[in-house]
């Protein structure tokens, strides 16, 4: 991380996200957050926690369990000139409204030759790990991000949890922020007066000049761990965090590997048909003659998430696994 | 706009409704002007329909086509106590309520040409017809799809404290939806200004109603989430406008949602690929002689609120906005290919 000169404190990522979330609200009327158990549970992963004391029900507004109801009238509340922020408590019951994130969020503005525009964030946790079986720890970030019409993000730093949400926010149309759940405890400094991210680039989180390793979400801190044991291997990876999967940062990830040779993605969705493979196709589509050896994906086992610890582990990237990979790379050893 | 004529004459006749002027008009000028208004309307959207319907054959119309034919009082009953910024949401048969809503014909023919000066720019086409400057939402070819915007919709004008109510039209299709039911629920849960108009016309496609609900009482149903309502005969414009006066009078004051079904029937096939192998003839036949229009105008007749003349007036009129509106789509321009990826995002910087 590069220095700053802003005032900085140590805070959880699940912090970040709901100073995000205080701060929004406090600066525009038009912000409110709905979504199962915000209000009196205070979230399911403890992240609205006390914001139903400080900004009252008519602003935390706890809904019944209808995905598809909830989400789509937040987008019709977005339509009305609201900026509402659905929490739906993670991407697989999110497949509930899938209805209308795709049918609709997704396509009002087109279908309607730009007449409606959908100005509503949807924040969901995503991800495994947690041994919480396979209808709970999927990662279908990647998946949503094929459709056009939705703006993907993937924060991984505490920072980016702080900074998204406004410029989401802003953002005239429908943006999907997933939140890893393994990162909610994660703790970093971070400025302490908002701070002003973009959510439109990738960014090199590691400096190396042998491999480019090009991850996000959880992916990136295990990728970073695997760059600090290969770097004792006198192998420095350089470490791309794409932060936005839709759009992709072509430009960030295309001067990395214009430089290292070298490329290997790391995704905790599928490797099959996703977002690993899309990658991995932008790359060879556009510098082939670049590459020093094929690239190479370390993704989810094609399995369900197993609930049992010992397979779930071996079902997602470990910062070993990703060490193993790039070792292998033609020419690594130079 | 094509109709300002048209618009015109209707504002002026929501402002004697809200006036409660209309009700002491009941014999006198003003309420034989409201009349011709209703069947003009009515005869708009028919002439509309059956243009559509040539013109499909002729294949000027492409895609799947719905055509509202028989189900025009619904459409035209609803709208005429509804203000410009009320919001309508409408499915995938939704000529008659974004014509009746004052989206103009030029602007409906025209999306169904698939011309930049469609009311959706060319992009949407028959299902999907938009309209900011009247507030008509669609246009979702989603069965249910719609209804949860117009419970955000009416949250929202609920949250900016405005009068605003939100009105969605879906079929008794809808009511097998999950949405359906959600969005009852949410709106009645959450005191919200919005208007549920089910036009039953028995079948979801080719399914027939009662083959699809074990529960057939659609108020039954509303009742369940609480949502007050009325059931009312769909084929007969002055009863929807009535039934629809008073959904809005109780939506506006009490800020509660409310349940209007529509008994009403579609007289052609679902779409213009439709076989109908579900439904006997003899049954279409004896619902055409509940014609809205040709039962609303032999009324008016009989009331001597109507004679040849006018009748004949008021279609020259609609069958001339209708050449109009064909001449207006065949002169319109194709979007050049080279705009294909604009509206995808606001932002066209980051279209990929």
């Amino acid at each position: 991380m590069p220095e700053r000169e802003i005032a900085e404190q140590k805070m959880s990522y699940r912090q970040a996200v709901r100073e995000a979330m205080r701060e929004a609200m406090n600066r525009d009327d038009r912000v409110y957050l709905m979504g199962e158990d915000v209000g009196l549970y205070g979230g399911c992963f403890n992240v609205s926690e006390g914001m139903l004391e400080e900004f009252g029900k008519e602003r935390i507004i706890d809904t019944p369990l209808s995905e598809s109801g909830f989400t789509g009238c937040g987008i019709g509340a977005a339509l009305g000139g609201m900026r509402p922020i659905v929490e739906i408590m993670t991407v697989n019951f999110s497949l509930l409204a899938s209805d209308q994130i795709i049918n609709t969020a997704a396509i009002l503005l087109h279908m309607s030759g730009g007449q409606f525009n959908v100005p509503i964030v949807i924040r969901m946790a995503t991800g495994g790990g947690k041994q919480l079986a396979a209808q709970h720890s999927r990662s279908l970030e990647g998946w949503y991000s094929h459709i056009p019409g939705l703006k993907i993000l993937t924060p991984a730093t505490v920072e980016d949890a702080r900074g998204m949400l406004w410029p989401a926010l802003e953002d005239p149309d429908p943006v999907l922020i997933f939140e890893n759940t393994t990162l909610y405890n994660f703790e970093e400094a971070a400025p302490v007066n908002g701070t002003q991210v973009d959510i439109t680039s990738a960014k090199v989180r590691r400096e190396g000049s042998h491999v480019s390793i090009i991850t996000y979400g959880i992916g990136l801190h295990k990728s970073l761990k695997a760059a600090e044991m290969l770097s004792a291997d006198g192998i420095e990876a350089e470490v791309i965090d794409l932060r936005v999967l839709r759009p992709l940062d072509n430009q960030t990830i295309f001067e990395s590997v214009r430089k290292t040779h070298r490329a290997v993605i790391v995704d905790e969705g599928w490797k099959s048909v996703g977002l690993s493979a899309e990658l991995s196709a932008r790359i060879t589509e556009n510098l082939f003659y670049e590459l020093d050896c094929p690239v190479e994906r370390v993704c989810a086992a094609e399995v369900p998430a197993p609930y049992a610890g010992h397979l779930e582990k071996a079902s997602l990237p470990q910062p070993e696994n990703i060490v193993e990979t790039v070792r292998q790379l033609g020419g690594i050893y130079g | 706009m094509a109709d300002s004529k048209t618009e015109t004459k209707s504002r002026e006749v929501n402002a004697q409704l809200k006036s409660g002027k209309r009700k002491q008009a009941g014999s006198g000028k003003d309420n034989a002007r409201l009349m011709h208004h209703l069947l003009a309307q009515m005869i708009r959207i028919r002439r509309l329909e059956e243009k559509s319907y040539e013109l499909y054959t002729r294949e000027k119309i492409r895609g799947f086509l719905h055509l509202y034919d028989g189900q025009e009082a619904v459409a035209v009953g609803v709208m005429e106590v509804l203000e410009r910024e009320d919001a309508v949401i409408a499915a995938y048969r939704e000529h008659g309520q974004a014509l009746a809503k004052g989206v103009s014909m030029n602007s409906i023919m025209a999306e169904m040409y698939g011309k930049t000066t469609g009311c959706s720019g060319g992009r949407g086409g028959s299902m999907h017809l938009y309209d900011k400057e009247t507030n008509f939402f669609g246009g979702s070819a989603i069965v249910a799809n719609g209804l949860p915007m117009a419970v955000g919709l009416a949250q929202a004008y609920k949250m900016q404290k405005r009068s605003s109510l939100a009105c969605c039209f879906f079929g008794d299709g809808a009511v097998g939806e999950g949405e359906f039911h959600e969005s009852m629920n949410l709106a009645s849960l959450w005191e919200l200004p919005v208007l549920f108009v089910c036009e039953n016309n028995l079948y979801s496609m080719g399914m027939p109603f009662e083959l699809a609900e074990a529960e057939t009482d659609l108020l039954k149903k509303a009742a369940s989430y609480r949502v007050e309502g009325e059931r009312v005969d769909g084929m007969d414009v002055t009863a929807v406008l009535e039934a629809a006066r008073k959904a809005v009078d109780y939506i506006r004051s009490e800020s509660k949602p409310w349940f209007l079904e529509c008994q009403t029937y579609r007289f052609r096939a679902h779409s213009m690929f439709d076989p109908e192998r579900y439904r006997d003839k003899s049954e279409v036949k004896e619902w055409k002689k509940r014609d809205p229009i040709k039962m609303f105008s032999e009324r008016l007749m009989d009331e001597g609120l109507l004679d040849e003349k006018q009748l004949a007036d008021i279609e020259s009129q609609a069958q001339q906005e209708v050449e109009e509106s064909v001449g207006y789509a065949e002169e319109s321009s194709d979007e050049p290919i080279e705009t294909l990826s604009r509206y995808v995002y606001s932002d066209m910087k980051n279209s990929e």
